[in-house]
């Protein structure tokens, strides 16, 4: 297999992406020379809200006590729609995703990774097309009329940069220099300014899609993991050591004292905030994979935000699993593709047992698909690639059609049939009731699918 | 010459210069430096003679030498042991100047072998010439890839490293130092590096090859010639707006505050007078009586976690320094983005409590345990022991009577036999990582 050095560094980069976010410090560069990461130049600011005890990081807000007074108005107002976007890290395989068992160009092109007809269940809208095996939980939904397929999604001139295809679908434009996300983008237009809670990151880092320039957006931490321990102290010394931890965070003259003094005392009111918290985490009315990956536990979160009625208008997270599949594909996507199927129906049974379904749409897209052709035991960087829309309010039929394998573009790749643009317009305009014209950059450009029933 | 600080110079002050002109002193150490008075302190951290590596070599989890070329995380450990055994500190401490000015991520590069081979640049520099160091830094391997000077070529020119040079390095963006034109020029003028890929090595046998370099005339700060690498690189050192950028940028690695106007000319003029030598305007600031007089700085976490491991005399005999700095936003070779780490924003929750957890693994192997300690019943002397363990770090008058309140109302709770006997030393621990982890010991 030929070395791709390219993609050593995006695994390397989503590495550091997490280890930056885990140190709670933002958007780091992805890579030099690329397209300036969305969101990299808005202040965050990491507090608590009393109200609802939860950790947030939050972006680009001014007052504190306006939040607050913020989130609980908004939170009192009438239920908004929810759209929330999932991320399919590395251009999932969309000739895996849903596979023309029996074309013969297919199985020409794929001599080791074609998959059979009996592997997965057939596609009912294309009975071409096959499921992948792997992804049994999205056909039942789509089977039950919840599920819009996007057989190839993409856009003209497709790039096959991660870094940079990412970027286009997360600002919602082809424009390298754009620094606002799409979402972030609506939320400017359409929420508030004391409503971080509005574009929630499900992640330690802000998702570059929610990248506002105005309003603030909002990142939650794992909550159930902020405790503090000392070697060698416990029983009333310790609860004397912690409360002690307030004191130490009392004001200071001196300002880089005082700095650290706020952090201590900060990190002390996040503390005794989260303390129901630790350990347990969330209750879910239905059970969610036991896995190692915090995908299910997040959505299993964000469905018991939701029940609080939090005000929350857009949500992104990253998907798990490594779809960058150069190299031994056949496992490594099966099983970023069970673990996250598998969450989002356990989040849709969560949502419908909650009665919250009618309210939230989930769009789940990778930066681009795979090349048609495999590389022998994987496959390359493609364009056009795999969408999903879920949830009770979408229309459930298919948008734009599968381009099939014997008209490919000039790289050997998939033709999009549909456009992410356009997509964007629609679940604007049908779902959450914005003129896309104030978004998506050329928007009266792209035909708008209905999504939404 | 720049001011120079005339004020007393006593242990706080020697305690100060310590952890901005290194990583904080060893035990006795301030003390001994004050002895020496202001211009002899100076001296000895900028003329240290030759470097030696004190204490108890690093090991890994199981025991085993540091593979800094091989293990991933262990080339952070390798340096972190650096900063916590070297009798070169302020050296050591212009190494991460350096790594953070030009900073270089593993990320991008691949193998760690070239980051350590950067460092050792870095270090070898660290108090010479900018000049030097910027054309060496220039053909290094690392910076080669990691801002595509080996993808830069006369048919297919690449901008990345023209560019930052100009914005990061030597000149700054916005001040109208040079145009789009320069950076195009410039792009030209750095064309012909080159590498092989090794199957096994990754990038190897960097070199300059004459048939990918531009020959033709360029136009670069209004000046026309048939520049190469080397004219680039002297054409940025020699901008007019160069001594600005670069006097103010080593200023705030030492001072939170900006420098009086007079003094920036002062150390620009002191620079060019020296030929572009670093270590004379490194001793203006380390002498200046903003360093002294001004307010203090937070630690960065390479500064913070070496300062506690020289204060406390261990060495590195655990892996875990690699996951709790990077939690504490710092991961040594994998800065942030080209720019650098952002020093306004090492402390917010998550990283107060990373802090937290890198102070309980520093202190962790020293617990005392309760039933086999006896300690007094006595707040102030709990305090006054907790203090000597961090070799007495000079404390604020309000921190130091917020422990001893929390030790005298914990003693307090003491309402049984065992209890008297135990929370002393229960409480000292506390003391331990309280002191550690308090608004005094984050800053400097």
């Amino acid at each position: 297999m030929a070395h791709c050095h390219h993609c050593d560094e995006f695994s390397r980069a989503s590495l550091m992406r997490r280890t930056a976010a885990e140190a709670g410090r933002g958007l780091p560069a992805i890579e030099p020379g690329m397209p300036v990461p969305a969101g990299t130049g808005l202040d965050r600011r990491s507090f608590v809200t009393r109200t609802f005890g939860l950790a947030l990081s939050v972006y680009g807000i001014g007052k504190l006590g306006l939040f607050e007074e913020g989130i609980a108005r908004a939170a009192s107002g009438p239920a908004q729609p929810v759209l929330v976007s999932v991320f399919l890290p590395g251009g999932a395989d969309a000739l895996s995703v849903l596979y023309p068992a029996l074309d013969s160009t297919y199985r020409k092109l794929r001599p080791t990774l074609a998959l059979g007809p009996a592997a997965g269940p057939v596609f009912s809208e294309d009975t071409r097309l096959h499921w992948h095996p792997s992804l049994q939980p999205l056909a039942t939904l789509h089977g039950e009329g919840k599920v819009s397929v996007l057989p190839a999604v993409g856009y003209t001139h497709p790039d096959q940069s991660h870094f940079t295809s990412r970027h286009f679908w997360e600002v919602g434009a082809t424009d390298a220099q754009l620094v606002s996300g799409w979402m972030g983008r609506y939320l400017d237009h359409a929420g508030s300014m004391d409503n971080p809670l509005q574009g929630l990151s499900l992640d330690y880092q802000l998702q570059p899609s929610l990248a506002s320039t105005k309003v603030p957006v909002a990142s939650v931490a794992a909550p159930e993991e902020y405790s503090f321990w000392a070697p060698g102290v416990w029983g009333d010394v310790e609860q004397r050591m912690l409360d002690a931890l307030g004191s130490l965070g009392a004001p200071r003259k001196d300002p880089y004292l005082n700095q650290a003094a706020k952090a201590t005392a900060q990190a002390d009111r996040l503390r005794r905030q989260l303390a129901p918290f630790a350990g347990e985490g969330y209750g879910s009315p239905v059970p969610y994979p036991d896995v190692d990956d915090s995908f299910p536990h997040r959505l299993a979160g964000l469905a018991a935000m939701l029940n609080a009625n939090l005000p929350l208008r857009c949500v992104a997270i990253t998907a798990p699993g490594e779809y960058d599949t150069h190299s031994d594909q056949p496992q490594a996507l099966a099983d970023g593709l069970d673990v996250t199927a598998r969450s989002l129906l356990a989040f849709q049974r969560d949502l419908e047992a909650r009665g919250l379904a009618d309210r939230v749409l989930t769009l789940v897209w990778s930066e681009f698909g795979r090349r048609a052709e495999e590389n022998g035991s994987g496959t390359d960087h493609g364009a056009a690639g795999s969408g999903f829309l879920i949830g009770t309010r979408a229309r459930g039929q298919m948008v734009g059609e599968f381009p099939g394998v014997d008209n490919l573009d000039d790289d050997g790749n998939l033709h999009a049939t549909a456009d992410f643009r356009g997509v964007y317009c629609s679940l604007l305009e049908q779902w959450l009731g914005e003129d896309a014209t104030a978004v998506i950059p050329g928007a009266g450009s792209f035909s708008r699918p209905v999504l939404v029933k | 010459m720049p001011p120079v600080y005339r004020g007393p110079f006593g242990k706080p002050q020697a305690e100060r210069l310590l952890w901005r002109a290194g990583f904080g002193p060893r035990p006795g150490e301030a003390e001994r430096l004050a002895k020496l008075g202001l211009e002899g302190a100076v001296h000895k951290l900028t003329h240290p003679g030759r470097e030696r590596l004190r204490g108890a070599k690093p090991h890994d989890n199981d025991g085993h030498p540091l593979a800094p070329n091989d293990v991933w995380g262990h080339d952070q450990l390798w340096w972190l042991d650096r900063m916590v055994r070297t009798t070169q500190p302020l050296a050591e401490r212009m190494t991460l100047v350096w790594h953070d000015w030009f900073a270089t991520s593993e990320d991008g590069v691949g193998p760690a072998r070239l980051m350590l081979r950067q460092n050792r640049l870095f270090r070898q520099h660290a108090l010479g010439s900018f000049s030097t160091l910027l054309t060496e830094v220039t053909r290094d391997p690392a910076m080669l890839l990691w801002l595509s000077g080996t993808d830069n070529e006369k048919d297919d020119p690449n901008e990345n490293y023209g560019r930052e040079m100009m914005e990061l390095f030597t000149i700054g963006a916005d001040r109208g130092g040079y145009t789009e034109q320069d950076v195009r020029e410039q792009a030209r003028a750095l064309t012909g590096w080159r590498n092989d890929w090794d199957d096994n090595l990754g990038p190897v046998n960097f070199r300059f090859d004459k048939r990918r370099h531009d020959n033709g005339v360029k136009k670069i700060f209004g000046k026309k010639g048939i520049f190469d690498w080397r004219d680039s690189c002297r054409l940025c050192v020699h901008h007019r707006l160069h001594p600005s950028f670069f006097v103010t940028k080593l200023w705030s690695y030492f001072v939170p505050t900006a420098p009086p106007a007079a003094t920036r000319r002062e150390l620009e003029r002191l620079y060019v007078r020296h030929g572009f030598a670093v270590r004379p305007v490194v001793e203006a600031i380390l002498r200046h009586p903003a360093l002294y007089l001004g307010p203090r700085m937070v630690k960065s976490p390479a500064v913070y976690t070496a300062g506690l491991l020289r204060a406390l005399g261990r060495g590195i005999d655990t892996e875990d320094w690699t996951w709790l700095m990077s939690l504490a936003g710092q991961q040594l070779f994998f800065p942030p983005n080209v720019a650098g780490w952002d020093d306004s924003r090492w402390l917010d929750t998550a990283t107060y409590r990373a802090r937290w957890l890198i102070a309980s693994q520093a202190i962790e192997k020293r617990a005392l345990k309760p039933d086999k300690t006896k300690l007094p019943d006595d707040a102030s002397k709990l305090l006054v022991r907790a203090e000597a363990f961090f070799g007495r770090p000079v404390l604020t008058g309000q921190t130091h009577s917020e422990l001893k309140r929390f030790a005298k109302s914990a003693l307090g709770d003491a309402n049984a036999k065992w209890k008297k006997e135990q929370y002393p030393a229960l409480i000292e621990n506390a003391l331990r990582q309280l002191l550690a982890s308090s608004p005094d010991l984050q800053t400097c």
